[in-house]
């Protein structure tokens, strides 16, 4: 496993957000943390980050227990709900700025960034301003941003929250389709069954601060674990989308 | 098919919406609008007359009723030079000390959560509520000879009371909340997403200020400055208290003003009033040019 969680407690006022979390995501593996809201799957995603810092249980990254280091130095990428673009630099200062922090060559830098703006399609928006970006562009920047310093991990807040209906599905395809060519062990969090069901390969299912199931899309649907999971997901929902993308496929 | 159908009803219901508004909202405006707003105009017009332009036209008339020499000599003589000196060098002082504790304030309590930052927050606004004059006389007891550190403070021989450091003091004191007010609500807003984004790119937490925070607040800051500067040049209530009106030593323009016109020298009190004046109205420039910049 390359992200394990042992039993991880996290209580914020009272209110128990991870019970006993325990659960592990393969190398190379898209895995999504699904669960209504308040079921504590982001709090879970930043204890993974680092932003927020567990009771008790051991965080594990590559092996290592990662609970006493920074964020900084876990080798993630993190994407925001909302992008947190630093909105007073232009699209190719926000994507350098984590390589300029830590302090490599400006030509490298200069490399890198052309790089990662043409692997988001956005060769010549480098000089725009965040607000001057569509949303989907914004996720693009904000997804660029978080791989510039090469990162072992990748995690997402609710990626696609803040995209309107119509642009959504073809930013999942978009997103799904971009960590699989560049590899990278990923965890995004979603309340949206349809998301998850169509973008990760593990789905991790949250509620009330335990995880009540981990399996594949397939197998949570027709093996729900628990009343809770059976009620959660919407069987009928996952077939028809299964049925499309079969005939997709051929 | 479905996707289609469902657009295109949603688009009805958008269309009808926009109609319904506009069906509402034109007799309202035909009809009764322009007699409101014109009304409305008109007392406020009114109002900033009596109020505002009146009386600081009855200062400009009378600083100049007898004539532009006997203005100068009144603006050029060595008590109204020295307050004017003491007034800056303490706006100055006010401005400097309340703006970097205004800024650490407004990012300690809008970027970082601790236990007891409410009641911090609201200690921050006590000047706010407290009369000037009491919080004069709160440093005459703390600082002065029968007070709190009198024994102190005279064995050391600093003077505080009835000397520059309690003039100073006091108008540190009534501006301490503006660069603070007008700071945390921007920086509030803003969430702290964008810090934590680079922090867990390694940056440092000065680093964060400099390229992140700074940016989004600087508009807020300058206009905090210059709320917090026309506050402290023109306190009256809390320096009046703990100044001891000493001529040429610790006395301000405001209380050089009052003196003046207790002595029924009017043409002078109007005269150096007008210095308030003119510095009021080169603070409200900037601040149009600090608030057109921001928007």
């Amino acid at each position: 496993m390359y992200v394990q969680m042992e039993h991880i407690n996290k209580t914020f006022d009272g209110f128990q957000a991870s019970n006993d979390v325990t659960f592990g995501v393969e190398k190379g593996h898209l895995a999504a943390l699904l669960g209504p809201s308040g079921s504590g799957k982001t709090t879970i995603l930043r204890m993974i980050a680092g932003l927020d810092k567990p009771d008790s249980g051991d965080i594990m990254i590559d092996g290592m227990r990662v609970n006493d280091l920074p964020g900084s130095r876990r080798g993630i990428g993190f994407v925001f709900q909302n992008y947190a673009l630093f909105r007073y630099m232009t699209v190719a200062d926000n994507i350098a700025f984590g390589l300029e922090v830590q302090k490599k060559g400006k030509k490298e830098i200069r490399t890198r960034v052309e790089e990662l703006l043409e692997l988001i399609s956005m060769q010549d928006l480098g000089k725009r301003y965040p607000h001057q970006l569509s949303g989907g562009q914004r996720q693009r920047v904000a997804f660029a941003r978080a791989l510039a310093p090469n990162p072992q991990l990748l995690l997402l807040d609710e990626p696609f929250a803040a995209i309107d209906a119509k642009v959504r599905r073809e930013l999942r395809t978009w997103l799904k389709e971009m960590i699989g060519r560049v590899g990278i062990t990923s965890i995004f969090v979603t309340h949206d069954q349809e998301e998850a069901m169509e973008v990760a390969d593990t789905i991790i299912i949250t509620n009330q601060g335990r995880i009540e199931q981990i399996g594949t899309p397939e197998a949570i649907c027709h093996h729900p674990a628990t009343d809770f999971v059976s009620e959660f997901v919407d069987v009928e929902r996952y077939e028809a989308f299964a049925a499309l993308a079969s005939s997709h496929g051929s | 098919m479905a996707q289609k159908r469902q657009r295109t009803y949603q688009q009805d219901i958008v269309g009808d919406g926009i109609l319904a508004v506009q069906k509402v909202r034109e007799p309202h405006t035909e009809a009764s609008g322009k007699g409101i707003r014109c009304g409305l105009i008109g007392i406020c017009a009114l109002f900033l007359f009596v109020m505002l332009v009146l009386p600081l036209a009855v200062v400009v008339i009378n600083a100049l009723r007898d004539g532009w020499a006997a203005y100068q000599e009144a603006v050029m003589d060595e008590y109204t030079v020295r307050a004017l000196q003491l007034t800056l060098f303490t706006a100055v002082t006010a401005v400097a000390v309340n703006t970097v504790f205004g800024v650490f304030a407004a990012f300690l309590l809008s970027k970082f959560y601790f236990r007891g930052r409410q009641i911090l927050a609201a200690l921050i606004d006590i000047p706010f509520s407290i009369s000037p004059v009491i919080a004069g006389l709160v440093f005459i007891l703390t600082f002065g000879n029968v007070g709190w550190m009198g024994d102190f403070l005279k064995a050391h021989g600093i003077r505080i009371v009835f000397a520059v450091p309690g003039v100073v003091l006091a108008t540190v004191f009534v501006t301490f909340p503006f660069v603070f007010r007008e700071l945390f609500p921007v920086l509030n807003a803003q969430g702290k997403d964008e810090e934590e984004a680079a922090a867990l790119m390694g940056a440092g937490w000065f680093t964060i200020f400099r390229k992140i925070t700074f940016p989004h607040m600087k508009w807020a800051l300058l206009y905090g400055v210059i709320l917090c500067a026309a506050r402290a040049l023109g306190e009256f209530g809390a320096v009046s208290v703990i100044s001891g009106h000493l001529r040429g030593k610790t006395n301000t323009l405001p209380l050089h003003v009052e003196i003046l016109y207790n002595e029924f020298n009017t043409t002078a009190a109007f005269a150096v009033s007008s210095i308030l004046v003119i510095l009021a109205v080169l603070i409200l420039i900037a601040r149009t040019i600090v608030e057109w910049k921001k928007a």
